[in-house]
């Protein structure tokens, strides 16, 4: 075990834990961000998705000993802030949300593609989402969504 | 239980792995899918874990006297943002993984996990990567090729790390990539190509290219591309399929979840055909 300090949403927490372990299951269990969710444990969803330092990162592939002094932000954190809102908005009015397990992976990945170019193209978009899957919607709407949020959201990002 | 240790600096690193017999935990994105557990429990490392990832000394991507040197922790996604990297290394690494992989998989982590499908391989084959191991005390660098030496397997031993990639900083005229995968991200490579070419006076004065995914190590022969040397449109057409025997015979894929051994075989020959009809037109 080993004491381990990085900032959770926000807050600077420090955990006692085996390195080893993955940030996707110290997020879940030792800290309850059950909006984490763990699809294939094995990179190819997306659905563990969370913010590493404002960039996505798949938190079932990374050993929480790699995690010291970095900024998460789970779906958890960032549901409180405005660009959530929008985004949330966005999905809802496009219908782009149907079983939703994907969903925090998704918005996850759509934060981290517009903090970086607030004005996407469509290729873009496709490209920042691919790492994440979704069973339900075939995409289109989730793509929809996100030019609607950074349309909807200009100047926030 | 294993012990995990993080060190603070790369000297504390190299003293912890000459003192201990150790797995290099990297970006963990090929490592922590191979030691997987239930959720919930700790990955199952039968050996203590040295994590070396966020060494602030192995990130850096810098050039020195023509070449490039690569720090070993450099991430994926660092590359593909950075001005000086070869546009053929950006287009290979465009291709790897996804966003949320590439912002914590490092190119040394790829190298050292030695996959026949890792996709920098045959990019940094054709660039003659040399490896720069270090240990206490020693450092050594040695041409990619020789670094891995099977599926899973390179030269590095219990007490050295990948310190830096070196590649020469060709500018090839014309480039060639293909990644032939069961989806367009987080696939792992049916069949990989990397080839580039460059002319002067109209011939040809560099001819390489490599396959990934359809042998134990990455496929790249001098001999052949020697035989291209010099060779103008219609020298290159004559030498064509002689060419291409050579390398149908070093081609041996295997058959997998991911694929057969006839259709890799099939594509392989399929791109060379491409790389070929590039090759052969001038302009």
């Amino acid at each position: 075990m080993t004491e381990i300090k990085f900032v959770l949403n926000g807050e600077n927490v420090t955990i006692d834990v085996d390195p080893t372990k993955r940030l996707l299951d110290v997020l879940r269990e030792d800290f309850g961000l059950t909006g984490v969710k763990e699809g294939c444990g094995e990179g190819e969803c997306g659905a563990c998705s969370v913010l590493v330092d404002n960039e996505i990162v798949s938190s079932c592939l990374m050993p929480v000993g790699n995690a010291i002094g970095k900024d998460i932000v789970t779906i958890d954190g960032f549901s409180k802030t405005e660009r959530y809102r929008v985004i949330h908005g966005a999905y809802e009015d496009e219908g782009a949300v149907q079983c939703g397990f994907c969903i925090p992976g998704m918005v996850i990945a759509t934060e981290s593609l517009l903090n970086k170019n607030p004005n996407p193209t469509e290729e873009e978009i496709r490209d920042a989402l691919s790492g994440n899957l979704c069973r339900c919607t075939g995409y289109n709407m989730i793509v929809t969504a996100v030019l609607r949020a950074a349309e909807r959201g200009r100047g926030l990002w | 239980m294993v012990r995990s240790f993080i060190p603070g600096t790369y000297e504390e690193a190299l003293g912890l792995l000459d003192e201990n017999k150790m797995i290099l935990m990297a970006g963990g994105t090929d490592l922590m899918v191979k030691k997987r557990n239930w959720a919930g429990l700790s990955p199952l490392f039968d050996r203590d874990v040295l994590f070396i990832s966020e060494l602030a000394e192995l990130k850096y991507i810098r050039k020195s006297g023509g070449f490039l040197h690569i720090g070993s922790m450099t991430t994926l996604e660092d590359i593909l943002v950075h001005k000086q990297i070869p546009e053929i290394l950006k287009v290979a690494v465009r291709l790897m993984a996804s966003p949320g992989i590439r912002h914590i998989a490092t190119i040394g982590g790829n190298i050292g996990n030695a996959s026949p499908a890792g996709d920098s391989l045959p990019v940094l084959y054709i660039l003659d990567a040399k490896i720069v191991i270090d240990g206490k005390g020693t450092e050594r660098m040695v041409p990619i090729e020789e670094f891995i030496v099977g599926p899973g397997k390179t030269v590095l031993a219990d007490r050295e790390m990948i310190k830096e990639i070196v590649i020469n900083d060709v500018r090839f005229d014309k480039l060639h990539y293909c990644k032939i995968g069961g989806r367009k991200s987080d696939a792992i490579s049916k069949v990989s190509f990397a080839g580039g070419i460059s002319y002067r006076k109209g011939r040809i004065e560099e001819f390489r290219c490599a396959f990934g995914a359809v042998a134990p190590t990455v496929v790249r022969s001098r001999s052949l591309e020697a035989s291209m040397k010099g060779l103008g449109t219609e020298g290159i057409e004559s030498v064509r399929n002689e060419v291409k025997h050579g390398y149908n015979e070093l081609i041996r894929p295997i058959d997998d979840q991911r694929s057969t051994a006839v259709y890799r075989k099939k594509v392989c020959m399929n791109i060379l055909d491409e790389f070929f009809d590039k090759a052969g037109d001038s302009k």
